[in-house]
């Protein structure tokens, strides 16, 4: 056994041995699905554009990945202050095989919670394209592991939990709310769609939109080339500050 | 030969100087007591050894790797026993220790004995299989002491190890220690705020106040020094009869409330 994995294997022990956190990380995404879902799609349907679930669908997944792997990174404040995250950083392995561990633990929570959703969405009439599943699950790994890897990186600058709420309010919640993942990106004011251009998750929702529906803005190739190059950047960003993380 | 070698080592948190310029040596398989009341630089000294705080000035070097320069071989070389609570309370005991073992490179085929033979040294074997966070403090402490023993390093550095222990544990800890420090040759470095701790097991004594060593010697000769009959009224006669103040940390503040948020 190696350092890699037995600190992927620790995230994952963590996360079945907490129910609350499983129920709860889903009832944010399901309060959307339903009442974003219901409550637009008349009005979605008479713009034309036909089923609002459909469409949403893939948008809500991305969210419940988006969280818990930014939850999963910031761990590592909870980690540092009460004491465990020392007993890694002292151990005789490098840094970049605990980081590498964790994201990969946290990435596969993750992507656990996205096929819970998935479910889910499919109770409520979501019908996707069931032959592209192994492609949408590769998005939804690259979604986590990328958002995992950058919620270490914030993680490791930050001393304790006084800037989690600066990161919810001024980073996910933006990531999120202008990703496309609520609405499509065609025909956006310029503004907007230069925002929406930059941030990452429009291409994650886009390129699991794309495998799951058939419907892309970007181009399943772009999207695919953009998360691999940013996920590679941050990882090495994150591995980066993490090893200088002093306790 | 010396396990430890710190030169002209400085730690300053911004106006702060938590260690002033401290040089001090430590022989390969000795057992080192490294005294001062709360406050004095202890547990800041020690985390600049174990690479977990970088200094302000000066140097470490352990078993000849420098540890700003080397850290990765510097921690291939040490074990520690944290001052405060550093086990996972989401894991069972088993799990914390087999997971120490596996990041710590004990092989696989020692692991479950070993883990077995400490978990019975602390008398947690029947508790094995329990979440940490179901553990008394003693008890997390004993686990602690347990974990930190696990794989057998050349230098092993524990940072007042037998806090909140009853005098059994205490007594079943140092003996194994001893015998680590006589059998293996390894090295330790340890603090305390028991005098007969030190007194007893320590071949060597330092003792650091407002981040300065104050003295260093045998127990003897600390006595001889001061003109005291033991090592306590040598200690209080160095460092003075004053209590140090101490302030809550963020990490005192966050477990509050995570108290509170579990509730």
């Amino acid at each position: 056994m190696n350092a890699i994995y037995i600190m992927w294997l620790r995230q994952l022990k963590r996360y079945f041995r907490s129910r609350a956190r499983i129920i709860g990380s889903i009832g944010q995404p399901l309060l959307f699905l339903l009442a974003l879902g219901f409550g637009f799609g008349p009005i979605y349907a008479k713009a034309g554009d036909g089923n609002y679930i459909q469409f949403i669908a893939p948008g809500i997944i991305s969210m419940g990945i988006l969280f818990t792997s930014i939850f999963a990174g910031i761990e590592v404040i909870w980690d540092r202050q009460f004491g465990f995250l020392k007993e890694t950083l002292v151990a005789p392995v490098s840094r970049f095989e605990i980081m590498l561990g964790r994201t990969l633990g946290g990435a596969t929570i993750a992507v656990f919670q996205g096929i819970i959703i998935f479910a889910i969405t499919l109770l409520v009439g979501f019908r996707p394209e069931l032959s592209s599943i192994p492609l949408a699950l590769i998005f939804a790994l690259l979604i986590s592991i990328f958002f995992t890897a950058l919620g270490t990186a914030i993680a490791s600058l930050l001393d304790d939990m006084q800037g989690f709420q600066i990161i919810m309010n001024f980073l996910v919640m933006p990531i999120f709310f202008l990703s496309g993942a609520l609405f499509p990106l065609e025909g956006l004011p310029r503004e907007i769609a230069i925002i929406t251009q930059i941030d990452p998750l429009s291409y994650g929702v886009d390129g699991l939109r794309g495998t799951l529906t058939g419907l892309t803005h970007f181009g399943l190739a772009m999207d695919l080339g953009v998360l691999v190059i940013l996920t590679g950047i941050t990882l090495v960003i994150g591995s980066y500050l993490f090893s200088k993380i002093e306790a | 030969m010396f396990a430890i070698e710190v030169t002209n080592l400085t730690k300053k948190f911004k106006e702060f100087t938590a260690v002033e310029n401290i040089s001090f040596k430590v022989k390969q398989g000795s057992i080192f007591a490294f005294l001062g009341p709360n406050g004095a630089g202890k547990s800041t000294t020690i985390k600049m050894l174990t690479t977990l705080l970088n200094p302000t000035h000066g140097q470490v070097q352990l078993n000849d790797f420098d540890v700003t320069k080397d850290p990765n071989e510097v921690r291939k070389n040490f074990g520690i026993v944290f001052q405060d609570p550093s086990v996972d309370d989401e894991l069972t005991a088993y799990e914390n220790m087999d997971f120490h073992g596996v990041l710590y490179k004990v092989p696989d085929n020692q692991r479950p004995t070993r883990i077995e033979q400490l978990l019975r040294l602390v008398e947690l074997w029947d508790r094995k299989d329990d979440l940490v966070k179901h553990f008394s403090g003693g008890m997390k402490r004993r686990l602690e002491i347990a974990r930190g023993l696990l794989h057998h390093p050349k230098i092993l550095f524990l940072d007042e190890p037998t806090i909140g222990l009853d005098p059994q544990t205490r007594n079943h800890m140092w003996s194994y220690i001893t015998k680590l420090n006589k059998e293996e040759g390894t090295t330790i470095f340890f603090t305390t705020h028991y005098m007969e701790e030190a007194e007893r097991v320590a071949q060597e004594i330092a003792i650091i106040d407002h981040g300065k060593i104050v003295a260093q010697g045998t127990s003897t000769e600390l006595q001889e020094k001061t003109n005291a009959k033991t090592l306590e009224e040598a200690f209080i006669s160095l460092t003075g009869q004053q209590i140090r103040p101490e302030d809550a940390t963020p990490m005192d503040n966050l477990r509050m409330s995570r108290k509170m948020f579990r509730r």
